[in-house]
C-alpha cells in the first residue's frame, strides 16, 4: 500500500521506496529506510503535500513521492 | 580563500592562515539547528561571506581569539548528509576532506538528535577530529527531552558539548573543549559497522590503497567510496589533491573486483549505496535510543496543535493572508506619525537651508542642485522609507524566527505544483519583500535548475521595501484619504494586501506560462522540513533587523538617491530649446505612457528609478515641480494636490501601482540575476517578462476603465 493512502494520524512501516535518483538519496538521508516507522501528521490546506513525522523531524512530502513509497500498516 | 577580489586559483579551498598558529575550524550541521547562531555568537562581528570557488554556495568565515590563539571558523552550508547529493553537500564534504580544517564541529539539534546523528556519523567516518555541539538544549529541556551528553560522547568516541547558542549558554565550554582537543589524536572514535562482506571488500581495497602511502585522507572511508563509485568524490580528489586513482591499475582492478564481488551477492551499485546509508541511519537510531531518554516521537504535541490551525484546510490560507495584513497594518498605522514628524523636521531643515543660500546670495542653480535636487530626494527617501522599514523588518524577522515561513511554503505548495514550480518559491518570494536581490540569491534553496529559474524570473512580482512605501503613499493619497483615523490604515492594509495577493497570482500564472513554454518541464520532487516553532529573541531581532537590514537598505538607498537627485534636477532644469531635457523625454514617452494609463513623467520616473525603486516618487515630484509651480511638500495632502494638478486620476494611481508591482527589476537585482544565472539571456528575460506583463495589464485596466467611461 502506498504511503499516500495512509490516513492522517496513523502510523506505517516503510517497506520500499520505489523512486530512483537524487530524491531517493535525500529520503534515505532523512532516515527513511526500510522498516522505519512513519507517522502521518497533517495535510496542507489544499490536500497536498502532507506532513509526516520521520525520526523526530517533521517533513512535508508531495503526493508523487508518497505514492511511490510502499508501506505496511502498523 | 572565499575572497573573490583576490582572484586566486579558483580550485584552492584552503583557508589562508595569517600566521602558522592560526587554527581552522569547520562548522557543519543540518539546516535549522542554530548553526549560524553558534557561528555568530562565537565570532561576533568578525566575519565575512564569500562564494565557494566556482559554485553558487555562500560560505561565511569568521574568527575569534581564545587563550591568545586565533581561531578561524568556517560556516559550511546546512546539509542533511555528506553524500554529495547536492552542491551544498558537495561543498561541505569537500571542505571537511580537503580544506584541512584542524577540527570539525558538527552542530546538532537536541530536540531531533536521531536525524542529526546521521551527519555526525558521516563526518566521523571522514575524520576523527570532530566535536559534537548539541545545540538547543534549553528547547529540549522545555520539551522534556533529555540528552545524556556523557553517554553520547562515549558512544561516538568524540567530545560532546551541550549549548543553547541563542542565550550564549555553553559556548565558553565549547571554546575550551575546542582548545584542548586541537592537537589531540583521537583513537577512540566509533566505527560504522557495515556488513561483513562490505567490510571485507573495504579491507582489500584499503590494503591496495595503503601501498600508495598517500596519507592524505582516511583510507578506510576512501576505500568505501571507491567501491561505492562516488564520481563526485573522485573528481574532487583529482581537483584538490591532484591524485588520480585511475592511473593506478592495481587499485582500479582491486576496486572493480570488490564491486563485482558485492554485485554477486546482490549488492549492485544502487543497492550498495542504500545499504551504506541505511547502515548509518540504523547506527544513529541505536545510539539515539541509548542517549535520549524521552523520545521526541510525539512530534511535539504543542507544535502539532499550532500547525493544526496555521496550516488547516479552513484557516490556513486566511490566517496567512491575515498575518501578512496584520504586519502591513502595524507598519502603515505605526509609520504614519513618525513619517510625518520626520518629514516636518527634514522640510523645516530644507527651509533653513534655502534661507541660508539666500543669505549667502549664491546663484539660483546652486541651491537648486543642492537643496531641491539632492537634499529633497534624500529627505523623501528617509521620511517615507525609514519608518515603514523600521517597523516592517523586525515584524517580518519575528515571523521568520518563529518558524512560520516554512508553513507558508507548506500551505501554498499545491498552487506552485499546479504551476509546475517548486513550493520553496514561496520562501524566496517572502525574502523578496525585503529586497528582490536577496530573494534572487535565496532561490539557491531550489534544487531543480528549471524551477530555480522560474523563481528568479518571477521574484520581481513581489514588491520589495523600496516599492511598498510608494504603494502605501499612493493608496493613502487616492483611495483611503489622508485624514488619520483608525479606519484609514485598515483600509490601506486591505488594498495593499490585495495588491500583494494579485502579485502572487501573477507569479503563479507566469510560472505556469514559463513551464509550458520556454522552461518546459514537470514539477520535480522535493522535501520540505517544518522545523519546530521557536521562541524568538525579541531584543536580538530588533537589533539585527534594524542594524543589518534597515540601516543597510536605507544607507544604500541614500547613496543612490543623492547622485540620482542631482542628475534628475539637472535633467529637469537644463533646457534644450524651449523645454527641459526631462520634459522632452517625457513628451516623447507620453503617447505610449498614456496608452497604459500613466503619463510621460511617471514612465520617465520609473526608467530613471532603475538604480533603486525608492526614488521613483521623488523623481515624479521633481519633474512636476520643475514644470509647474513651486510647492512645499511637507505632507501627502500637498503631494496629492500636486499630482491631481498634473492630471492624476484614480486610474493613474491604479496604473502607477500596477506598474510599480510589475516592471523591470532594479539595477542591483538585475546584476544579481546575471550573477546567479550566469547568463545574459535569462537576465534579459527576467527584465522583459515583468515589464511586458505590467504593460499588458495596465493597458487592459486603462482601456476597460475608459471604455466604460469610469474616468
Amino acid at each position: 500500500m502506498p504511503l499516500l493512502q495512509v490516513p492522517i494520524k496513523s502510523k506505517a512501516r516503510i517497506k520500499e521506496i520505489a523512486i530512483d535518483g537524487p530524491i531517493r538519496r535525500r529520503l534515505l538521508d532523512l532516515g527513511l529506510i526500510e522498516d522505519t516507522i512513519i507517522e502521518v501528521l497533517q495535510k496542507s490546506p489544499f490536500g497536498d503535500p502532507i506532513a509526516y513525522g520521520i525520526r523526530g523531524a517533521v517533513i512535508a512530502l508531495r503526493s508523487e513521492i508518497t505514492s511511490n513509497i510502499l508501506i505496511e500498516k502498523v | 580563500m572565499f575572497n573573490g577580489k583576490k582572484n586566486k586559483c579558483p580550485d584552492n579551498i584552503k583557508i589562508e592562515k595569517k600566521t602558522q598558529n592560526d587554527i581552522v575550524i569547520a562548522l557543519a550541521g543540518n539546516p535549522n539547528v542554530g548553526k549560524s547562531t553558534v557561528f555568530n555568537e562565537l565570532t561576533g562581528l568578525n566575519q565575512h561571506t564569500g562564494n565557494w570557488p566556482g559554485k553558487t554556495v555562500t560560505i561565511a568565515e569568521g574568527n575569534y581569539i581564545y587563550e591568545n590563539k586565533n581561531y578561524i571558523l568556517v560556516d559550511l552550508p546546512g546539509t542533511y548528509s555528506l553524500m554529495a547529493n547536492s552542491v551544498e553537500e558537495e561543498v561541505a564534504r569537500d571542505f571537511i576532506c580537503f580544506g584541512n580544517p584542524d577540527l570539525t564541529i558538527v552542530v546538532v539539534d537536541a530536540t531531533c538528535l536521531e536525524r542529526n546523528l546521521n551527519l555526525v556519523l558521516q563526518t566521523i567516518e571522514i575524520t576523527s577530529n570532530v566535536i559534537v555541539c548539541v545545540n538547543l538544549m534549553d528547547e529540549a529541556k522545555r520539551k522534556k527531552i533529555e540528552v545524556d551528553l556523557d553517554k553520547l560522547s562515549s558512544e561516538l568516541g568524540v567530545p560532546v558539548v551541550g549549548t543553547s547558542a541563542n542565550t550564549g549558554k555553553g559556548l565558553d565550554e565549547l571554546k575550551k573543549i575546542i582548545d584542548t582537543n586541537i592537537s589531540n589524536i583521537n583513537n577512540k572514535v566509533i566505527n560504522i559497522n557495515y556488513d561483513d562482506q562490505i567490510t571485507e571488500e573495504i579491507i582489500k581495497v584499503e590494503n591496495e590503497l595503503k601501498k600508495d602511502n598517500k596519507d592524505l585522507i582516511n583510507t578506510k572511508w576512501l576505500s568505501l567510496k571507491l567501491i561505492d563509485g562516488d564520481e563526485y568524490l573522485l573528481n574532487s580528489i583529482k581537483k584538490y589533491i591532484n591524485l588520480d586513482f585511475f592511473e593506478n591499475d592495481k587499485l582500479t582492478n582491486a576496486v572493480q573486483k570488490s564491486k563485482d564481488n558485492l554485485a554477486n551477492i546482490g549488492l549492485d551499485k544502487n543497492k550498495l549505496r542504500d545499504k551504506i546509508v541505511s547502515t548509518i541511519v540504523k547506527q544513529a537510531e541505536s545510539i539515539n535510543q541509548k542517549v535520549v531518554t524521552t523520545n521526541p516521537k510525539e512530534y511535539n504535541s504543542r507544535d502539532r496543535k499550532i500547525d493544526k490551525v496555521l496550516t488547516s484546510k479552513l484557516f490556513g490560507i486566511p490566517i496567512m493572508i491575515a498575518l501578512l495584513g496584520l504586519i502591513f497594518y502595524i507598519t502603515i498605522s505605526g509609520a504614519n506619525i513618525p513619517s510625518a514628524i520626520i518629514a516636518d523636521f527634514l522640510f523645516w531643515i530644507e527651509e533653513r537651508l534655502m534661507d541660508f543660500f539666500l543669505w549667502l546670495g549664491t546663484p539660483a542653480w546652486v541651491h537648486g542642485v543642492l537643496v531641491l535636487g539632492i537634499y529633497k530626494t534624500i529627505a523623501w527617501v528617509v521620511s517615507v522609507m525609514l519608518p515603514p522599514m523600521a517597523i516592517f523588518f523586525p515584524l517580518f524577522t519575528l515571523l521568520e524566527d518563529l518558524g512560520y515561513l516554512p508553513r507558508i511554503a507548506f500551505n501554498l505548495d499545491k498552487l506552485f505544483k499546479s504551476a509546475n514550480a517548486c513550493g520553496k518559491q514561496a520562501l524566496t518570494m517572502c525574502m523578496g519583500f525585503g529586497c528582490n536581490a536577496v530573494g534572487v540569491i535565496g532561490c539557491r534553496i531550489i534544487d531543480s535548475p528549471r524551477e530555480r529559474l522560474i523563481a528568479i524570473i518571477t521574484n520581481n512580482f513581489v514588491p520589495c521595501n523600496g516599492r511598498f512605501p510608494t504603494l502605501i503613499a499612493v493608496i493613502t493619497m487616492f483611495f483611503t484619504g489622508i485624514i488619520i483615523s483608525p479606519l484609514q490604515p485598515l483600509l490601506s492594509t486591505i488594498i495593499l494586501t490585495s495588491v500583494i495577493v494579485f502579485g502572487v497570482m501573477i507569479t503563479l500564472f507566469i510560472s505556469k506560462l514559463l513551464s509550458k513554454t520556454i522552461l518546459k518541464g514537470i514539477p520535480s520532487s522535493f522535501t520540505l522540513e517544518l522545523p519546530p516553532y521557536r521562541k524568538p529573541q525579541i531584543g536580538k531581532i530588533i537589533v539585527r533587523s534594524v542594524l543589518d537590514r534597515t540601516l543597510f537598505v536605507l544607507g544604500r538607498a541614500i547613496l543612490i538617491a543623492a547622485p540620482a537627485g542631482l542628475v534628475i534636477w539637472l535633467l529637469a532644469n537644463i533646457n534644450v530649446g524651449s523645454s527641459s531635457v526631462l520634459s522632452q523625454c517625457a513628451n516623447f514617452l507620453n503617447p505610449f505612457a498614456t496608452f497604459i494609463g500613466l503619463d510621460g513623467y511617471i514612465l520617465m520616473a520609473f526608467i530613471l528609478g532603475f538604480p533603486a525603486n525608492e526614488i521613483v516618487v521623488p523623481i515624479i515630484i521633481m519633474s512636476y515641480m520643475a514644470t509647474g509651480s513651486m510647492l512645499e511638500l511637507a505632507s501627502l495632502n500637498e503631494l496629492k494636490t500636486l499630482l491631481v494638478n498634473n492630471g492624476w486620476t484614480w486610474l493613474t494611481a491604479v496604473c502607477a501601482m500596477l506598474f510599480s508591482l510589475m516592471h523591470w527589476p532594479c539595477g542591483t537585482t538585475c546584476l544579481t540575476i546575471k550573477k546567479e544565472t550566469q547568463s545574459k539571456k535569462w537576465t534579459l528575460i527576467s527584465i522583459l517578462i515583468p515589464t511586458i506583463t505590467g504593460i499588458i495589464i495596465c493597458f487592459i485596466v486603462t482601456n476597460v476603465a475608459r471604455l466604460f467611461g469610469l474616468v
